[in-house]
């Protein structure tokens, strides 16, 4: 309590100091990006930085970027989004869900700093949240993994087993389902964003045991080199397009497209109209792209994929749409219904078929 | 010609230069690194040594941060700090660490929303107990069976890291968390929290704890019988167990104080700083703990400058990361750089460099 008014305190007399000398109104305004990875980690971080950059060039003079890569989800987060705010920042974007209840604490305590969050969904008037619907990206994904699996083995990396994870798990499974009855999803959790060693060896494991297709919601580029050794396996690049890896092992990516949704952000901060927001936008509003599908893929499995891209695209279709159950055998949407945000939103469960439990 | 001679002691005056020096070596050679990826060298060392501590800005904030990252490591430390001088070696106090987190977070969850005073005095001991039981497994496995405490101790760390997943996924997770993981905030529940106990000074009951560690600990070593066992232990075992050391019991009471110690430190964090357990709540601290041990020569004194020293470059080195976009690369580089100069300078404290004529040799 006595820090904050003592951070209050602080901040007041920054402002007071910038209320006097009225040149520093015409400064460029500071915008800091906090990285749960490496820049260059070849997946979510670095197009959380490339997405930055491509707003920093945007904008040119008008901004100044501060960035700070391989950020612990913790203590060591709210240290650095507190300096970043001390040194000045006007608003700051925090790219990983384990810096939520940081955002909120750091934000309380410097409420002319303006907070956007990404994945997270804890609000307050000066923070605001972001994510995309990358659930839409991973039907393409699981209807592609359906059509090319040969031994109707699916392996999928999980990191943290938190709602956006499941879901992806889910709308994958059931999309892959969808198009190869036999299909058999194994999901693996590794309680991490970011560590290439666990990435690999869960890779190689799937591998081991005949899986063909290999899924990943964790963020390097391991799972690919593992299965470019292996040879006949396939995988998805993640938040980036990892075309590196093109035509095989990746055939295809989900790709987060940042960059738009940043430069609206900082604009309205220029402009002074900035507001709390909870954006969840996918495929259509350009949010969530579907990386280039590569040689390696049939035509024919190739053009369903593109269909099934452009009817979620235009909204025709919900990758969540019934009849469909849950793990247990009961009914979790009847035939026809399509899911709700909320629930979506909160996601704690596996849809029938899919095996193992999610850990608790 | 140069030669390399051992002296009959070490040298008092370069055990205390040393650090000294070693630290302006890094600044010079760190410098150059700096300076090499076309930053400017001055405004790096300066925003990693100095702004942290006297920079306008924010050094009101960081300065009582240094004390928020050094108090755990300083902890835990000076626990194995102790077994270290015995030839014991704990590498486990990261799982040590996590173990108190938890058994101390259980506890006060057990009882929540309860609100009574002793609800945070049985935190601690929870805490302190947790950790100490988890030292001696290894304890007893190398006591009774005459195992490695190395191994045992380093591989119990991942069985806590699994533990802790399954606590903030399962049995402490936040029923009011709509689903996500994580145990509820216990900073944020007077009675279960480890708040500021001084405004703007960062000093929490962990931090407190450090200081009476260090105190305790010097007094033990220096003034005590069972300092001076301890160190007849690492020097000399046999002559040790001649003069009648129970060698059993010694190795019980390293590996158990430096459990309950980075028991402690897990609690105190996890009621403070951290503020709940969550899936990647070790941070770390339990190795680099190892590495504050050493820096600090594993004397007491040394201990507390050393995880001051430490938690500087840390703070400064964040700074520096956004500040000047030096990559966290460079700043762990340098680091290392720090370490690998103390410790490569122990050279002169044991030996002597002479100029040799070579016509007379």
């Amino acid at each position: 309590m006595k820090r904050r008014t003592l951070l209050t305190a602080a901040a007041a007399s920054a402002l007071a100091l910038g209320a006097a000398f009225p040149s520093f109104a015409a400064d460029p305004v500071k915008v800091g990006f906090i990285y749960v990875g490496p820049k260059n980690d070849g997946g979510w971080s670095q197009h959380h930085h490339e997405a930055a950059m491509v707003m920093a060039e945007h904008f040119g003079d008008a901004v100044e970027i501060v960035e700070q890569e391989s950020v612990p989800e913790g203590p060591d987060a709210e240290r650095v989004m507190t300096q970043m705010a001390l040194s000045g920042a006007d608003i700051i974007f925090t790219t990983s869900f384990g810096y939520m209840d940081q955002t909120i604490n750091v934000a309380a305590k410097f409420p002319d700093v303006k907070f956007e969050h990404a994945t997270g969904y804890k609000t307050a008037p000066n923070v605001g949240v972001y994510s995309a619907r990358f659930y839409e990206g991973r039907a393409v994904e699981g209807y592609l993994a359906g059509h090319m699996t040969k031994s109707n083995k699916i392996g999928y990396i999980g990191s943290f087993p938190i709602p956006e994870v499941i879901r992806g798990i889910n709308s994958s499974f059931l999309h892959a389902k969808k198009e190869n009855p036999d299909v058999e999803m194994s999901v693996v959790w590794l309680n991490t964003w970011f560590d290439p060693a666990k990435e690999a060896d869960a890779a190689q494991a799937m591998i081991d045991q005949g899986i063909d297709v290999v899924l990943q919601h964790t963020d390097s580029t391991a799972p690919q080199i593992t299965a470019q050794k292996a040879g006949n396996v396939y995988t998805f690049g993640q938040a980036a397009d990892m075309a590196e890896f093109g035509p095989m092992p990746r055939i295809s990516s989900i790709i987060d497209e940042w960059a738009p949704y940043y430069i609206e952000r900082v604009q309205a901060v220029i402009d002074g109209t900035w507001e709390s927001d909870n954006t969840w936008d996918g495929i259509g509003a350009g949010m969530v792209g579907i990386g280039e599908i590569s040689s390696a893929v049939p035509a024919d499995v190739k053009a369903g994929a593109e269909a099934l891209t452009a009817s979620i695209s235009s909204g025709e279709y919900h990758p969540f749409t019934g009849p469909i159950n849950k793990q247990d055998g009961s009914v979790w949407l009847a035939e026809g219904e399509v899911a709700d945000d909320g629930t979506l939103a909160g996601m704690n469960f596996y849809i029938e078929g899919l095996t193992g439990e999610i850990p608790q | 010609m140069i030669a390399i001679v051992k002296r009959p002691e070490p040298s008092k005056f370069w055990t205390i230069a040393t650090p000294i020096f070693a630290v302006i070596l890094t600044m010079i050679l760190g410098g150059l690194l700096f300076a090499a990826m076309g930053k400017d060298p001055v405004a790096a060392i300066r925003t990693i040594f100095w702004d942290p501590l006297f920079n306008e800005q924010f050094a009101a904030y960081s300065r009582p941060q240094l004390l928020v990252k050094a108090g755990p490591l300083i902890l835990i430390a000076i626990g194995l700090s102790i077994g270290f001088k015995a030839g014991i070696w704990n590498i486990g106090a990261e799982g040590q660490y996590i173990m108190g987190a938890i058994t101390g977070a259980s506890v006060g969850l057990a009882l929540y929303p309860l609100e009574a005073w002793w609800i945070f005095p049985a935190m601690v001991i929870a805490g302190a107990l947790g950790g100490f039981l988890w030292a001696m497994i290894p304890a007893i496995l190398k006591t009774r069976f005459n195992t490695n405490e190395i191994l045992v101790s380093l591989m119990l760390v991942y069985v806590a890291e699994q533990i802790l997943a399954s606590a903030a996924l399962g049995f402490l997770r936040n029923p009011e968390g709509n689903g996500f993981p994580g145990s509820r905030n216990l900073s944020q529940i007077p009675w279960l929290s480890n708040p500021e106990l001084i405004p703007g000074t960062g000093a929490h009951w962990g931090v407190v704890a450090a200081l009476g560690a260090v105190v305790a600990a010097y007094v033990l070593l220096n003034k005590h019988m069972l300092g001076f066992q301890i160190r007849l232990t690492g020097e000399s075992p046999r002559a040790a167990r001649f003069a009648g050391v129970k060698d059993k019991l010694l190795v019980m009471f390293c590996l158990g104080t430096a459990g309950a110690l980075a028991g402690l430190a897990g609690l105190f964090e996890v009621t403070g700083p951290a503020g709940q357990i969550s899936i990647d709540f070790g941070a770390g601290y339990g190795f680099t703990a190892i590495i504050v041990a050493f820096l600090g020569r594993l004397n007491p004194i040394g201990i507390l400058l050393a995880g001051l020293l430490l938690a500087l470059t840390f703070i400064g080195g964040e700074l520096a990361q956004f500040m000047l976009g030096l990559p966290s690369a460079a700043i762990q580089v340098f680091q290392g750089m720090l370490l690998m100069i103390l410790l490569a300078m122990d050279l002169v404290v044991n030996y002597r460099i002479i100029l040799v004529n070579r016509e007379a040799a």
